[in-house]
């Protein structure tokens, strides 16, 4: 059973298709990665799938099912628009949206003291909302996010406005998640992030599927026959390479249509040339990104 | 729990820890309490004037000359109005009147006053008219028939049942107090609650906590989580004025509090009562979590519930006329309109019989308007809680409830 299931979803506004005829699906045990730049209907895309706005035409699937009250309480949302009442303790905040989730208090205040401390917050367990900083506020929705251990995590850009520390520590927990079986859903614009912790992707611009499958695969799919090589000594003409892009550390070689990674590599050994490095060079998300989207515009 | 439970234990909870709950809820009666220590206090020192007031008259016919003192007025004989005017300049009179020689045929009497006036006081009126009549039938008729025609009208209306034995629910004055109270009641019950579900809708909006909400409950066990909580709420509140009014009347007067206590509610009269206060309550509270959930600020919210608040307490203007004329088909009318509904049926049942259909009408209306405010509701705030910004026109709501 896939943890979701989009078929052929449309969602229109007044003056614009914000989500045209969009289809994937989400493996359990996974974290998958919905990207695309601002607007591209990532946020709508979720939205229908909390069922918190309807689709025009199309059918989604959460769990095996059409989301019902019973589903709601094995997912776990992190919304792009986030907040909490001001006035309440978090302890109370933590207890009340977790109840919502068909929680009983007193485990959850087990829980929540659990993760507070992991999160080096369990002295702010009794402060009201309005007392933390924003970071802080963003750390609490994240344990309410979580703490009743749901099946299906969506996460809507959950690292925006975090330091790099709690970034890590969040990172960490959705690894720890996803190895305990748990699907998980990133919205992220930050391309950089996707690729260090998704399986799988589908990439989105203006409402439609621009890329879809496991990451590896894609990326090796838009590669440009070029190595990464880090080395000792003079390097000089090597035969078969097109062309030489200088870094700092290393030097990137993009091969001619004749020579193949293993080919060079022959090459070089054979030249006795000390080899530190040798990487097959995959085109960062970004630079998949706006390729596709280049094309898409064309 | 069920989630529509503990969105209600959640709102309800909340509302009566919030400071502006607690401080209304307190301060009313205490408001009160200082307005009967000041009214104590006041009506301690001033009393009420006992001054005999001089009037005038000049007796152009003859035979007016007995019956000079009536009550604190006393009338002063003049021989013209030129001494009448003395009188009047040297303040040993307040205003006089010249009974003319023809009199009898005519009854013209003339009125002069230094005072800018439309009509004499009452008072000075009803004193004129018993001196006049009195002088006129004295000596003609016994004195005890003077006196009735002084006051004919000694008023005591017994309700029979059909069969002719005495009912035991009976009008009056005392029935109105009842009504009138539970539709101020219903009026103040919705002036603060709507006020606490915009607030509250208003602030999930503006702190994003809407979406997280629904992820976990619908709309639907939002909405009659959050309407029932703060109804719930709201009827504290209200339960805390009623207790207070008749320790607060008891202190004011003890024959307030004694009159009050000699008032007899029949139970179906109650059962109505509380019946149109929770259907009315209901259909304000959806109203007011529609324009919460369309509103981008509390504030704007409050500023268009104003519209609606107005049509519920809109009756209350014009109690005195239904309760003069309860039967009139406007009143009907607004019986069975939903808005008007509970607090111009509440003032009718003090005053009249109404019939069994309009009630059986305006029952099921209010009921059907509810439903119906459940579900548009639901539409509204799943439609524009998830929108911020502007207030979108009436048309654009309309457009987007067709098509969503």
């Amino acid at each position: 059973m896939n943890a979701v299931e989009v078929n052929h979803v449309v969602k229109s506004y007044a003056d614009k298709v914000a989500v045209d005829d969009l289809s994937f699906s989400v493996d359990q045990g996974e974290i998958f990665g919905l990207i695309g730049p601002n607007g591209a209907g990532k946020t709508t895309t979720i939205r229908m799938m909390m069922d918190i706005i309807k689709p025009d035409l199309g059918e989604i699937a959460i769990l095996g099912k059409k989301l019902d009250e019973t589903t709601k309480n094995s997912l776990g949302y992190l919304p792009e628009e986030r907040g909490l009442y001001k006035n309440l303790r978090v302890m109370d905040s933590i207890v009340y949206l977790a109840s919502l989730k068909g929680m009983n208090p007193s485990i959850t205040v087990e829980k929540a003291s659990r993760l507070l401390a992991q999160m080096d917050m369990l002295t702010s367990q009794r402060k009201k909302i309005e007392e933390l900083s924003k970071g802080m506020g963003q750390i609490i929705q994240f344990i309410v996010t979580i703490i009743h251990d749901p099946q299906l995590i969506i996460l809507d850009e959950p690292f925006s406005g975090l330091d790099p520390v709690n970034t890590e520590l969040i990172k960490k927990i959705l690894i720890d998640l996803k190895n305990q079986g748990k699907a998980i859903i990133l919205s992220l614009h930050q391309m950089n992030q996707v690729e260090e912790l998704s399986d799988r992707i589908l990439m989105v611009n203006k409402g439609k599927a621009v890329l879809y499958g496991n990451l590896a695969e894609i990326k090796s799919r838009y590669r440009n026959n070029a190595v990464l090589l880090g080395y000792e000594g003079e390097l000089g003409e090597v035969p078969g390479v097109a062309e030489k892009r200088e870094h700092k550390g290393y030097v990137e070689l993009v091969l001619d249509n004749k020579t193949t990674p293993h080919q060079l590599l022959e090459r070089l050994v054979s030249r006795g040339i000390a080899i530190n490095r040798f990487e097959i060079a995959t085109p960062p998300l970004n630079e998949i990104f706006l390729k596709v989207a280049g094309d898409d515009h064309e | 729990m069920n989630k529509t439970q503990l969105v209600f234990r959640h709102e309800f909870l909340t509302t009566l820890k919030r400071k502006g709950f607690i401080i209304m809820t307190f301060i009313v009666p205490l408001i009160a309490l200082l307005a009967i220590g000041a009214y104590q206090v006041i009506s301690g020192t001033v009393k009420p004037s006992e001054e005999i007031t001089n009037i005038g008259y000049v007796d152009n016919l003859g035979g007016f000359d007995q019956y000079t003192s009536q009550g604190l007025i006393r009338l002063v004989p003049f021989s013209s109005p030129d001494e009448a005017n003395k009188g009047l300049d040297s303040k040993d009179i307040k205003e006089y009147f010249v009974i003319s020689s023809d009199y009898i045929n005519t009854g013209l009497i003339n009125f002069y006053t230094l005072e800018k006036q439309l009509s004499p006081p009452p008072a000075t009126l009803a004193a004129i008219k018993n001196f006049l009549s009195s002088n006129l039938l004295t000596g003609k008729v016994p004195q005890t028939t003077i006196d009735l025609v002084e006051a004919p009208l000694y008023l005591i209306t017994t309700r029979i049942t059909e069969t002719g034995a005495v009912s035991p629910e009976q009008g009056g004055y005392g029935n109105l107090i009842i009504p009138g109270i539970f539709s101020l009641l219903l009026v103040l019950s919705i002036t603060f609650s709507s006020s606490y579900l915009i607030q509250g809708m208003g602030d999930e909006k503006e702190n994003r906590l809407i979406e997280v909400l629904l992820s976990s409950v619908s709309v639907r066990q939002l909405i009659i989580g959050k309407v029932l909580g703060l109804g719930a709420a709201g009827l504290v509140q209200v339960v805390v004025w009623v207790i207070s009014a008749p320790l607060l009347l008891g202190l004011a007067s003890s024959s307030i509090g004694g009159f009050l206590r000699t008032l007899q509610i029949p139970p179906s009269f109650l059962v109505l009562c509380i019946v149109y206060f929770i259907l009315g309550y209901l259909l304000f509270a959806m109203i007011s979590t529609a324009i919460g959930a369309i509103s981008p600020s509390a504030r704007e919210g409050q500023q268009l519930a104003t519209i609606f608040t107005l049509g519920a307490i809109s009756p209350l203007w014009f109690s005195s006329l239904i309760m003069l004329f309860p039967n009139s088909p406007a009143w009907v009318v607004l019986t069975i309109f939903p808005i008007t509904a509970p607090v111009v049926l509440m003032l009718r049942l003090g005053s009249t019989d109404v019939a069994a259909w309009q009630i059986a009408v305006s029952i099921l209306v209010l009921l059907l308007s509810v439903t119906g405010g459940l579900l548009m509701t639901a539409r509204i705030v799943r439609t524009y809680l998830l929108m911020y910004g502007k207030r979108p026109g009436l048309g654009e709501i309309v457009r987007n409830l067709r098509n969503g």
